[in-house]
């Protein structure tokens, strides 16, 4: 057993080294000049000022230093908890930056995640065994998880907020209103929230649905199933034993979504114009703030990985088999 | 009289029309006896075995009736066959290896099995009859994939003949395990309804060697029909079927030289089963047919325990 989660935290180590590696060079690679567009923004006539400019914030970005250099304060700083200062929302520090945005993102998506494949789940289980349900509600989850996931939220922006005027279609509350503890503030929060929420879990429900199903349309001819109706097992024991058997391809297909969700989040926040890491990292390329791109994902490696870890200890409970193949001699 | 059944048709539906799988058969097994099933792949000799327990999805049962102990069983209610499964009627599948759910201990498996069909699970009895078949009571603690396959298919031999049933089905069970196994499991068959807990017992086999030592009476199918049925030592040493006495004369032999006698085999194959023909099916290879065998031919007792169902047989 600690052999196992030892061998896991190595392999997790591994990946956040590389990552967060790659999460710097990515930045600075990418065309541009961050301070060039601070000093356009600036906007300074007099020469003598925009190069006193320059040689100030270079320093102070530690631009001028070789790029090992970099690359090792980064490090340095990243393990002291510091992440820099934002460019594009200078002088904010790129950790605040983030903790203001983080509720929204994970408010957003761990209902979407854990609701649509609890939701799915469930629903394929229950469609597998109903053929009117398999002809008929099936053929729509189909569509849903075919349908490219940004036309899908552009059709639900348009009908539901604009056509029917029933949600509104930008930000997370009201633009009238001040973040407070008030039910008014509270309402207008719901309803911001529920469209980008609605069109991730449609996307999502769908695929689960059809997984489900077919997981337990195929634990239902396996030999063990036979042996149980043979012996008269009830109904509700055969089921319970298919259902628990074919949910776990699910669960490890739920440590996958994570990690392709929270790229799908970033689409989802964009066509709502929702303010979560999604949105700060579209702001972050525009204007070249290194800094704030690598926290944000930073934040999302970091999210990936606990996933992944949380899934490896819940298989663990519910499948026998990975328990015995970890012992080494069984 | 254990089992009595009564000219059962069985029919699998497919696109092409009713496959007559079990065409009309009537037999009994005393209780008590260990009756042989034999017969080539596609003879129907599977199909009898599911249907006494549990038809599946593609079969249906066309007509005759199967009584066990005086009672009549529901073929076709599927509810209703759940009374005599288990306790009155019950099977070891040919799938031994894979009959157990993978993510259950299997002593849980077996009490939700006993709870869910309103019996109280005995763990002691269970490892009482554990210790029957070799195996220590701590395999109730483990999960199906940690046993060999011998383990598991003898877990599921006791699993099976938990609730001591009257007629228990034996599906193959040998086919898949070599000859030292194959000698066990026959032993450990024997040894159920030695100790009364199987009453009588149907085993399916195509290898009649086998069978041959530790049946009491062996049957023989052809085509969906019955062919002969006799006690094991009459169907071997004296078969009255011509089938039958092509079957046995197939197998090879202890101490024969088979480089001066070549073995022989059944020249042609069985007919189709979706129309079959007319009359006797084993007619068109049968070397001693004769103008009446365009009539079916009654699986007739030609001597004590012993039915034939061929006009020369007589």
């Amino acid at each position: 057993m600690r052999r196992y989660f030892g061998r896991k935290l190595l392999i997790y180590g591994l990946t956040f080294f590389v990552a967060v590696t790659i999460n710097w060079m990515i930045p600075r690679f990418m065309p541009g000049d961050p301070v060039q567009s601070m000093l356009s923004r600036a906007n300074v006539a007099q020469p003598a000022a925009v190069e006193a400019m320059r040689a100030h914030y270079t320093a102070m970005f530690g631009f001028d230093l070789p790029l090992w250099q970099q690359y090792l304060n980064f490090w340095g700083s990243l393990l002291k908890g510091d992440l820099g200062i934002s460019i594009w929302l200078f002088p904010t520090p790129v950790s605040d930056v983030i903790i203001r945005a983080v509720p929204y993102t994970l408010g957003l998506l761990i209902p979407s995640i854990l609701l649509s494949w609890f939701a799915g789940n469930r629903f394929g289980a229950f469609a597998a065994r109903r053929k009117w349900l398999d002809n008929t509600v099936l053929p729509v989850g189909y569509v849903l998880t075919a349908t490219p996931y940004m036309w899908l939220a552009i059709l639900l922006a348009w009908a539901l907020g604009i056509v029917a005027g029933v949600f509104p279609v930008a930000g997370a509350y009201g633009f009238d209103l001040r973040p407070s503890l008030s039910w008014e503030f509270l309402g207008s929060l719901a309803q911001h929230w529920f469209l980008p929420f609605a069109s991730l879990f449609l996307v999502a429900f769908g695929g689960w649905a059809i997984g489900m199903r077919n997981m337990i349309i195929y634990e239902l001819e396996a030999d063990y199933v036979d042996y149980l109706r043979a012996l008269g097992a009830p109904a509700r024991l055969v089921r319970r034993y298919a259902f628990r058997n074919a949910i776990l391809p699910q669960v490890t297909g739920l440590a996958l979504q994570l990690g392709v969700l929270v790229a799908g989040a970033l689409v989802t926040e964009i066509v709502f114009s929702y303010p979560g890491l999604g949105h700060l990292i579209l702001q972050a390329i525009q204007n070249q703030d290194f800094f704030l791109l690598q926290g944000t994902f930073l934040f999302i490696v970091i999210g990936v990985l606990i996933a992944n870890f949380v899934i490896d200890i819940a298989y663990v409970l519910v499948d026998p088999r990975t328990r015995t193949g970890m012992g080494g001699a069984a | 009289m254990a089992l009595n059944v009564t000219d059962l048709r069985v029919y699998y539906r497919t696109l092409r029309g009713e496959v007559k799988a079990l065409d009309g058969v009537t037999f009994s097994v005393a209780d008590g006896e260990i009756m042989g099933l034999a017969g080539e792949s596609g003879s129907g000799k599977s199909t009898l075995a599911k249907s006494l327990i549990r038809l599946d999805g593609r079969m249906r049962h066309a007509g005759g009736t199967v009584e066990l102990d005086g009672r009549e069983m529901p073929l076709s209610d599927d509810r209703g066959m759940d009374r005599f499964r288990f306790r009155e009627v019950s099977l070891i599948p040919q799938y031994s290896m894979s009959a157990l759910n993978p993510t259950r201990k299997i002593g849980k498996m077996v009490g939700e099995l006993l709870e869910s069909r309103g019996e109280r699970p005995d763990r002691a009895e269970l490892e009482r009859r554990l210790e029957l078949v070799g195996l220590s009571g701590d395999v109730l603690d483990r999960y199906p994939i940690e046993l060999s396959g011998g383990m598991k298919q003898r877990v599921v031999m006791v699993v099976s003949t938990l609730l001591n049933p009257s007629l228990l089905i034996a599906d193959e069970v040998t086919s898949a395990l070599d000859v030292s196994s194959q000698k066990a499991v026959a032993t450990t068959l024997l040894g159920f309804r030695d100790r009364g807990l199987v009453t009588s017992m149907m085993v399916v086999t195509h290898d009649i060697a086998l069978v041959y030592q530790i049946a009491d009476t062996i049957m023989v199918m052809y085509a969906g029909r019955l062919a002969e049925k006799a006690p094991a030592d009459v169907l071997v040493t004296a078969p009255r079927h011509p089938y039958t006495a092509q079957l046995i004369s197939a197998l090879p032999e202890v101490g024969v030289r088979h480089e001066d006698r070549r073995l022989t085999g059944i020249p042609g194959s069985p007919p189709s089963l979706l129309k079959p023909p007319e009359g006797c099916r084993f007619r068109d290879r049968c070397p001693l047919a004769f103008d009446r065998c365009a009539e079916q031919p009654p699986f007739a007792e030609v001597a004590p325990g012993h039915f034939v169902a061929c006009w020369k047989a007589e």
